[in-house]
């Protein structure tokens, strides 16, 4: 197991510290400004000095991307079952959800807070927006791809509507709603800093807007690691939690 | 125990039952064979309560259940077994949709089945075999007294079939479940059966019942026998004239 990580993790690690010395070079080399593009080691440093100040922010982040990533799995999976349930609903209104995928979340920020204030609320709902749709999308899938043959069973052995959904389309739903959590995770931290520009007191957004409009960099760089190492935990988490739950599938073959 | 009476389905112009009126006794095992596109499935969903019949009702222990759901229990020709389920929890599935689970009941068939070493694997274990036993142990706990197999060993090479048909009949001599059972083998329904149904094609009509005179319990040995390849002699040239 630990050999086999090795095996596959090295050559990226390799490109990315190849990466991160050109860039450490090309900025010694053509000494470029820190204001403009600080070296690797200038945002190490910065990020040595601002990490006190910058962890209750980080929480602030943390907790606001989960809450929206929470509400946005249930109203992902609550509209894909409404939509998987009742065929007349899902034709009528599929179009708007694409739709609503549709506008940019930039766009829509100040709308949100003309409507409902500096509070969470607006926040909430840009978090919910960006992941419910790649949730309800594949859960949506999932269940409309459910084998027609353990289908027929069901129906043969008199289950009920409810019965089926329960026990056969949802069960058979899971993995690919897991494709769908991973993708709506990583989004989840994008929103939640993106609405954070529109006015918080916390959060990686303000402390990237304070950093950038006092032209620091390297602080700047700094917020954008953290957002990523997040986001890579959460997809990890989310990782974890699949291997969990859909450890009756075979290694590499679809049953 | 069912009863079928002069049940007619087509589909558009396409008629592909014609009167069929047939009948399964407590604790009997009847077949039916005709050749493929006889309408072999379309009588099971009919049974089944999936399609409502043009004419014709069916009725299950005196009580009519055409087109109404829950009264049979099926074995599908994919063992059809949920992947994500463990064995013990596959065949519970049943009764599960009936209400009560037994779980030692369920346990026990297994053991005596020979399943017992596979109680808590997943399907994609087991062998092609080895599902359809579950497939089977699971239709034969439901608590439904009709079983209806569609084909449930055709997939299987020829060896598994003769052991899975000798080992079915070793299970299901023990219990009262009549069954209802589609092949298109004649070997298979002259070894398994009390009664054979030919079908006519097109549309399927009973063409001719031909009760089998063996009796049970019934070892491999019959196979080969002279009395079987004359019965199996007598229901070609039924089916050929």
């Amino acid at each position: 197991m630990k050999t086999s990580l090795v095996k596959k993790t090295w050559r990226p690690f390799l490109a990315i510290m190849l990466f991160i010395g050109l860039w450490e070079v090309a900025t010694r080399l053509f000494s470029i400004e820190e204001w403009l593009l600080p070296a690797p080691s200038d945002i190490v440093m910065e990020a040595k000095n601002v990490i006190p100040t910058f962890l209750p922010h980080l929480g602030s982040t943390v907790k606001l991307s989960v809450s929206g990533f929470l509400i946005g799995t249930t109203v992902g999976l609550g509209v894909a079952t409404i939509l998987h349930l009742m065929p007349k609903v899902r034709e009528t209104f599929f179009p708007f959800i694409i739709i609503s995928q549709n506008m940019p979340i930039i766009v829509l920020a100040p709308l949100l807070v003309i409507w409902f204030g500096f509070n969470a609320l607006p926040k909430l709902i840009i978090i919910t927006l960006a992941c419910f749709f790649p949730i309800a999308v594949s859960a949506l899938g999932g269940f409309t791809q459910t084998n027609r043959e353990l289908v027929h069973y069901m129906k043969m052995m008199g289950a009920s509507k409810a019965q089926l959904f329960w026990k056969l389309e949802l069960p058979h739903a899971v993995p690919s709603i897991f494709s769908g959590l991973k993708i709506a995770g990583t989004y989840s931290v994008m929103a939640a800093v993106v609405s954070e520009w529109l006015g918080a007191q916390k959060g990686i957004g303000v402390f990237m807007t304070l950093a950038a409009s006092s032209y620091r960099t390297s602080r700047v760089f700094v917020a954008i690691i953290v957002a990523m190492v997040i986001s890579l935990a959460f997809y990890g988490l989310i990782l974890l939690l699949e291997r969990f739950f859909i450890r009756w599938q075979q290694k590499g073959e679809k049953t | 125990m069912l009863e079928l009476r002069n049940v007619s389905k087509s589909f558009g112009q396409k008629q592909v039952l014609q009167e069929i009126s047939l009948h399964v006794a407590n604790g009997e095992f009847v077949s039916l064979i005709g050749p493929s596109g006889s309408g072999k499935s379309t009588l099971f969903s009919l049974i089944g309560g999936l399609l409502a019949p043009d004419a014709g009702d069916i009725y299950l222990n005196g009580e009519e259940i055409t087109n109404k759901r829950g009264f049979i229990s099926y074995m599908p020709q994919q063992a059809s077994l949920f992947p994500w389920r463990t064995v013990i929890k596959n065949v519970l599935l049943g009764q599960e949709l009936q209400g009560k689970k037994d779980h030692k009941r369920a346990e026990a068939m297994l053991e005596r089945a020979g399943l017992g070493d596979v109680i808590h694997a997943y399907p994609h274990e087991l062998s092609g075999g080895m599902k359809q036993r579950v497939a089977f142990i699971r239709a034969l706990l439901s608590p439904q007294s009709l079983m209806l197999l569609d084909e449930p060993f055709s997939a299987l090479d020829e060896f598994t079939r003769t052991d899975m048909q000798k080992w079915l009949l070793s299970i299901w001599e023990d219990y009262e479940q009549s069954i209802l059972f589609i092949t298109h083998s004649i070997d298979e329904a002259l070894f398994l059966s009390d009664k054979i149904i030919i079908l006519s094609v097109n549309p399927a009509g009973i063409k001719e019942v031909i009760k089998v005179p063996f009796n049970r319990p019934r070892d491999g040995d019959l196979l080969l026998s002279e009395e079987f390849l004359q019965w199996k002699k007598k229901i070609i040239d039924v089916i050929q004239v």
